[in-house]
Order: structure tokens, then C-alpha cells, then sequence
């Protein structure tokens, strides 16, 4: 256990000494010792939960599924703590801050999901399964053929969710702190690791559980400071937040030209309707049903229902799972509203342009502000709980992804399920330190990549390939080997096929065109005379950019000319002259009161300047890094396919594959293992039991 | 993974467990397919049903707002009723299969 100790210091020392690469960060400098506190407090707690269940984790049921000794509450939280991930966490808030009521709606299917897991997934996972989604579907198929798939699958999954929460957990935490992204990827990988290899299961669980306990204190005291002004009430609440002149102001900015004849009640209230956000409600329905589908599919959710002793306790766990997601979810509208109100979005979006800051920035306005020393506490106690929230996520999937590497592929296939106890502990934990070193590189090597679509992509790819494999052979008498092997691999490669076409990805020429606006201003607009509603011409037109194609338009009111607007060198040359004129009026003002406003303008003046300058330099940048480039890394000059999801095309097709695949092939093993599998799972005789202590 | 202790197949055709299997799936499917419809709902009503969506019906919360929090309402009673069921029911049945194994009465 020395080596535990000398990690163990290691990572309180590097929570320490990051003040030596603080650059700027939301925590002003005078602070920045109070953030490295809570930071080390939250590491030490969680070093000290690995130290104590290192004790304890010797076999393999331990390493992989803790004993399957978790109770159904504890690993309800430990689910949560799983799940809600720094992107549900910052992310929905901060869409609420800037988008409204399109950030709640987003929030629904991420907990309608566990509707399915509920329902069809966890109890007869638990009844049947051993230690990974590979145990499952090799209990009546071929098992080193479906281990082997189920394990790439597995890997693949696990690995575009691990790269998005490693590049996203390094832009926030140097966001939020300014430590390098480098170190801060480095720092997350080092204690994840630290607990998933000499914690196993037991280490990550119970830092999971800490981390859900640590968030939904931190949101329920800002939702308490937030709402009780209004006698929590609701409606006054929400009046409040209609009539902010900087809701209004970001609503009018969203809408553009239709804002002109709105009065701002209207443009308040608008804060409250759909549309700001989410466009194209196919696209909507398409990731609505991989959230749904895929969260059951999600390898590193199927794993913590082996770690209860009962399929009872699976679905205890479940419930509480769902009573803290949905509450989470129901208290991020009073977060992300109230971050739109009392931080307003302008603010937000200037500190982080995806609004991850809104809940950090509301916890430092609630506590005082940016200059207090309790403002300053709660946003360093926020910024802990996401850094706590990235590491605890992190954890689960790299034990996912590890068992996958050594159950399924090392002990199942190439040892032919010979390896005696001592080896698999080994090799379990030889896998996890495998890929923790591959997800600190690949968290390197994806610094400033585009990775917002590998969360979606995971989904679509759990929901294509590994739900429909699951749910079938639990659940439908001919399912077998061909069908689960062929639709896992037609579902796994539509989704990412359909998302490398898609327009997560980025194609240069847009990138470039709007670069080109930034610095060159764009000419004017002529009027233009009232237009028709267009029709599509055909449904599959709103899904492929196919030749003659027609998308719908509503009607369009006649406008009026617009003018053109000025490049950046332009924007920045008329507010640098407008600089020595304020300046020479302050110093000429007589009252206080012209002194003051004269003040305000010469800060915003600063302000604006700053704003310009830091957009033509991205523009700039964006010009150099795409010079001479035209088409994405899929050679298209713009999307194929339309939809930002997969799912509605992929999802059906993983589905008819696997009743395809078992309909023309006939596996006698399959069949004869139906009747054990199915009186099994319904009744959890010879379920794996709970170990001894 | 199989195990001979147990004969499987008249386990299967028990009228006991044919049974259950029947309350569960019946149960299950509707309650599935329920859910799925309301939650899609959502997105529909948000794209298609916009006055709707946008009449107040509380101060200034809207009938969308509503929906959207009924959307958390009905997915924690779809788990309540869900779990009532499964605890009063199914385990029972499943515990009185599982003594009639024990018991070589099946």
C-alpha cells in the first residue's frame, strides 16, 4: 500500500501546486488558495475512500462489481453520481441560462431513459450477468464470438465518452481555475486511476456516491438562495425572470430581426417557449430515442447493476436513481434561469460560449459576488464538485472499458475462460491502468478538437448496437449468435458513419466564410419583398442532402434593406477613436453624476474593444489553421447527412439486423439455452451471489 | 454456464411461471409503450403544437413548462407504480416458483 500513500500525496501535492500554473481563470488570483483548499479536501476524502476499500478489494467480484455487496440506496447514488456527468450538470444549466425553456425540454429524456433501464434491463441483468454486458449475451450465443464483439463495442463506447469528458473536464477546470489543460488532463487521469486500480469497483462506487451527495447539496442550497426571495413561489419566480432586461435583451439577440416589432414582455415570455435552441424536431425525436434506448445500452450503467447483491435491490437502485436525476434535473430550471437573471447571459457566454459557466458564475454572484470572500468559496465549492464530478465519471468508464479488456477479450477468449482468480485480478487491473493511459493521451492528443458529438455519438452507438443485441436475447426465443454479431456491427457502424457525415463535424469552408465575416464585415442586404411558405419535397430530403431537393420555409414577411456591417479592423478603429474623446470629456466633466456616466461609457468602450479583438483573433486563427482546406477529414464540403443524430436511421436498422441475422441462421445452442435464460432472469435462481463479507 | 441441477424446460412450462411471464409482459409493455409516447409527446407539442405550448395558464408559466415538469411527474410514477407492482406481485410469484424448485415440487 506505500504506493498508495506516495499517489496519494502526489495528487493532494499537484492540487497544491497548481497555483504555480495558474494563468486566469473565473477565480481572481486572491483566491485562487481558497479553490486549491476545497480541491484538496475533496481529493484527500476520495484518496481516503480508495485507501479504505483497497482493504477490501482482493478477488475479482471484488475488483469488478464490489462483492456485489452495494445496497440498493447506495447504488442508486452511485448511479447518479455515474450519470450526470459535467455535461448534464454545467451543460443543461447553462443552455437554460442562454436558451430557456429548450434547456429544461433537453433535460426530460435524460431521465425518461431510466424508464427502460427500469423496466426491461436491470433485473434480469442482474439475474443472469456476471461481471460485463459480454456475460449476458455470451450466456445463449457463441461466447467467444459475442465477448469479442461485445468487448469492441464496449471499448468503443466507453472510449468517445471517455475523450469527451477528458477534453471537456480539461477546458473547465482551466476555465474555471487556469491551470494548464495539459496538467488538469493529467491530474484527472492520475486519480481516477488511483482509484479504479487499487479500489476497483468498491473505490469508484463510493466516489460516486460522494461526488451525487456533494452536487445535489450545491444545487439544493443555490436553488434555495435563488427562489426563496420570491416565497417560492413559481409564477412570481418565473415573472421575475421574464421581466429581466438582460433575458429580454438575450431573447431579441437569439430572435434577430423578427425581435423588432416585439415589446420586451414579449421577448421575456418568449424566454419560456420552445424554439430558441432546438430547430428540427426530427432531430429532436432522433436523440430523444437514443437517449432512451441508449442509456440501457450504456456499458458502464449495465455494470452497476451487477454490484448489488439481488435483482430487489437493482430495482430499488433504479428508483432512487430516477428520484435524484429527476430532482437534479427539475432544480437545474431554477439554476439556469436563475443564472439568466442575476448573471445574465451576455456574462455567461463571454466567460464560456456553451454557457458550461452559468451554475459556477450563480454560485459566485449568490455568495456575494466576485470580489467576496464567500462568493469565492462558492464558486471554488462548485468548481470542486465538477472537478469531483469529471474524476467519478471518469472512473466508471475505465473500469467499463478494463473489464471488457480482461474478462471478455483475456480471460474469455483468449484463455478460454481458464485463468485462475489470481491472474484476473491481475489482469483486471492491468487493463485499467491500460486504458487510463490511453484516455490521459487521447485527452492530450484531442486538445481544442471538436468532441461535443462523442457524447451523442456514444449514445447512438449503445442504443444501435449493444441495446438491441441485450434486449432481444433476453427477451425473444430465436434471438442468436449471427443476428447479435451482425447487428451489433451494422448498428455500431451506421451510427458512426451517419455522424461523420453529419454537421457535428466541421467543414472548412463555413468555418472560413464565417471567419471572413468577422474580419471583413458583411455587405448590405437589398429589401426584400414578401415570400410564400415552401413545402418539402419529400420527407427522406430532411435526412439526406440529396440532389433537387427542397427543404420547407415558412412564409417570410417583405424586409427592409439592411445595411452592411463593418469588419473587425473597421468595428476596432471607430471604437479606439471614440477612446481619446471620453477620456478628454471625463477630464473635463463638472459633476460626479456626468463624471460616472461618462466612466461607464469609457468601460464599455474597453469592453467592446476587447470583445472585437478577441473575436478577430479566432477568426484569424481559424483562417490559418483551415488555409487551403475545403472539405471535412469524410472529403464533404458540407453535411450529407442532416440530422445531428444518428439514431432515427441507425436505432431501426440495429434492431432489423439482429431479427434478420437470427431469422436465417439457426444455432441449436441458443434455443436450448432459452428456457434456463428466460426462468432465470424472471426469477433470479442461480443468480450470482453476494461474497461472503 | 448451464447447470443440470435444475430442469429448465418444465420450469419454463409451470403453469405457475407461464403466469407470471404473462402479468409481467402485459405489465411491462404497457407500461414501456406509454412512456414512450408521452415523452415524445414533448418534442411533438414543442414543434407542432406551439400556441398551445405557449398559452398561460399559471402567471406567466405555460402550458409547455407544465408539460415539460409532468414529464418528470409521470416517469417517477411510472417507477412507483412499477415497483408497488413488482414488490407485491411478481416477487411473490417469483419467491413461490422458486420454494416449488426448492421443494422438488417442480
Amino acid at each position: 500500500m506505500s504506493m498508495l500513500n506516495k499517489l496519494m500525496l502526489s495528487a493532494v501535492a499537484l492540487g497544491a501546486s497548481g497555483a504555480a500554473f495558474a494563468g486566469n481563470g473565473a477565480v481572481a488570483d486572491e483566491f485562487k488558495w481558497m479553490t486549491f483548499t476545497v480541491f484538496g479536501v475533496i481529493i484527500a476524502i476520495t484518496m481516503a475512500i480508495t485507501f479504505w476499500a483497497a482493504r477490501s478489494t482482493h478477488t475479482t467480484s471484488e475488483f469488478y462489481a464490489a462483492g456485489r455487496s452495494v445496497s440498493g440506496i447506495q447504488n442508486g447514488w452511485a448511479i447518479a453520481g455515474d450519470y450526470l456527468s459535467a455535461a448534464s450538470f454545467l451543460g443543461i444549466a447553462g443552455l437554460i441560462s442562454l436558451y430557456g425553456y429548450d434547456g429544461f425540454m433537453y433535460s426530460v429524456g435524460w431521465l425518461v431513459a431510466y424508464i427502460t433501464v427500469l423496466l426491461v434491463i436491470a433485473e434480469p441483468c442482474r439475474n443472469i450477468g456476471k461481471y460485463t454486458m459480454g456475460d449476458i449475451l455470451a450466456f445463449r450465443n457463441d461466447p467467444k464470438k459475442t465477448k469479442t464483439v461485445a468487448a469492441l463495442s464496449t471499448i468503443t463506447v466507453s472510449t468517445f465518452y471517455l475523450t469527451a469528458q477528458m477534453v471537456g473536464g480539461g477546458v473547465l477546470i482551466k476555465t474555471l481555475i487556469g491551470i494548464d489543460y495539459e496538467i488538469s488532463v493529467i491530474g484527472v487521469g492520475i486519480l481516477m486511476l488511483a482509484y479504479v486500480v487499487f479500489g476497483g469497483m468498491k473505490a469508484t462506487t463510493w466516489v460516486q456516491i460522494t461526488k451525487a451527495v456533494l452536487l445535489v447539496t450545491a444545487s439544493i442550497i443555490l436553488v434555495f438562495l435563488v427562489w426563496s426571495p420570491y416565497g417560492f413561489s413559481l409564477p412570481d419566480y418565473l415573472q421575475a425572470v421574464v421581466g429581466d432586461a438582460d433575458v429580454q435583451k438575450q431573447v431579441a439577440k437569439l430572435l434577430g430581426d423578427k425581435a423588432a416589432t416585439m415589446t420586451p414582455e414579449e421577448l421575456g415570455q418568449r424566454f419560456l417557449e420552445p424554439g430558441l435552441f432546438l430547430k428540427n424536431p426530427i432531430d429532436q425525436i432522433s436523440l430523444g430515442l437514443a437517449l432512451v434506448l441508449g442509456t440501457a445500452g450504456m456499458p458502464h450503467i449495465l455494470m452497476r447493476f451487477f454490484t448489488v447483491p439481488t435483482a430487489q435491490a437493482a430495482r430499488t437502485s433504479v428508483i432512487w436513481a430516477m428520484g435524484i436525476i429527476g430532482g437534479f434535473y427539475v432544480l437545474t430550471l431554477f439554476l439556469g434561469t436563475g443564472a439568466a437573471m442575476l448573471v445574465g447571459p451576455d456574462k455567461i457566454a463571454s466567460v464560456d460560449a456553451g454557457g458550461n459557466m452559468a451554475g459556477p458564475l450563480l454560485a459566485q454572484f449568490l455568495g456575494g459576488g466576485e470580489n467576496s470572500l464567500l462568493g469565492n468559496f462558492m464558486l471554488a465549492f462548485v468548481a470542486a464538485v465538477a472537478f469531483a464530478t469529471i474524476v467519478a465519471v471518469v472512473a466508471g468508464l475505465v473500469l467499463a472499458a478494463a473489464s471488457a479488456m480482461a474478462h471478455d477479450i483475456y480471460v474469455g477468449v483468449i484463455r478460454g475462460d481458464h485463468a485462475t482468480p489470481k491472474e484476473q485480478v491481475v489482469a483486471a487491473r492491468v487493463a485499467s491502468g491500460i486504458v487510463g493511459v490511453i484516455a490521459i493521451t487521447v485527452g492530450i492528443l484531442a486538445k481544442g478538437q471538436n468532441v461535443a458529438h462523442l457524447v451523442a455519438l456514444a449514445f447512438a452507438v449503445a442504443a444501435s448496437s449493444n441495446l438491441p443485441a441485450v434486449f432481444l436475447t433476453l427477451y425473444w426465443k430465436k434471438c442468436n449468435t449471427t443476428g447479435i454479431i451482425l447487428g451489433m456491427i451494422v448498428g455500431t457502424v451506421t451510427a458512426i458513419g451517419l455522424v461523420m457525415i453529419s454537421p457535428n463535424m466541421t467543414y472548412p469552408k463555413a468555418v472560413i466564410a464565417s471567419a471572413n465575416k468577422v474580419l471583413n464585415g458583411e455587405p448590405a442586404v437589398p429589401a426584400k419583398e414578401a415570400a410564400p411558405a415552401v413545402e418539402r419535397s419529400s420527407f427522406m430530403c430532411e435526412l439526406f442532402a440529396m440532389e433537387g431537393c427542397v427543404l420547407a420555409k415558412p412564409a417570410q414577411a417583405a424586409s427592409a434593406e439592411k445595411p452592411a456591417k463593418p469588419g473587425a479592423a473597421e468595428k476596432l478603429a471607430g471604437l479606439n477613436a471614440k477612446l481619446p474623446t471620453l477620456e478628454a470629456d471625463l477630464a473635463r466633466a463638472a459633476t460626479p453624476e456626468l463624471k460616472a456616466t461618462i466612466e461607464a461609457d469609457l468601460a464599455k468602450a474597453k469592453k467592446d474593444i476587447a470583445a472585437v479583438e478577441k473575436a478577430k483573433a479566432k477568426a484569424e486563427g481559424d483562417l490559418a489553421k483551415f488555409e487551403g482546406q475545403t472539405t471535412s477529414i469524410m472529403g464533404l464540403e458540407k453535411p450529407f447527412f442532416l440530422l445531428k443524430n444518428p439514431g432515427l436511421i441507425s436505432i431501426p436498422l440495429g434492431f432489423l439486423l439482429v431479427i434478420f441475422g437470427s431469422l436465417f441462421t439457426r444455432d441449436k445452442r441458443a434455443e436450448e439455452m432459452w428456457d434456463e435464460l428466460y426462468v432465470r432472469q424472471n426469477t433470479g435462481i442461480n443468480a450470482e451471489a453476494a461474497s461472503a463479507h | 454456464m448451464s447447470s443440470s441441477n435444475f430442469n429448465w424446460a418444465v420450469i419454463d412450462a409451470d403453469p405457475k411461471f407461464q403466469a407470471l411471464h404473462r402479468k409481467k409482459t402485459f405489465f411491462l409493455w404497457g407500461l414501456m409503450v406509454f412512456s414512450i409516447v408521452y415523452y415524445f409527446l414533448l418534442p411533438i407539442g414543442a414543434a407542432y403544437y406551439k400556441e398551445l405550448f405557449n398559452t398561460k395558464v399559471w402567471g406567466v408559466v405555460n402550458f409547455g413548462l407544465l408539460f415539460a415538469l409532468s414529464e418528470f411527474v409521470v416517469a417517477w410514477v411510472i417507477a412507483f407504480v412499477y415497483s408497488k407492482k413488482a414488490n407485491a406481485q411478481f416477487d411473490a410469484m417469483a419467491q413461490e416458483i422458486i420454494n416449488d424448485v426448492n421443494s422438488g415440487r417442480i
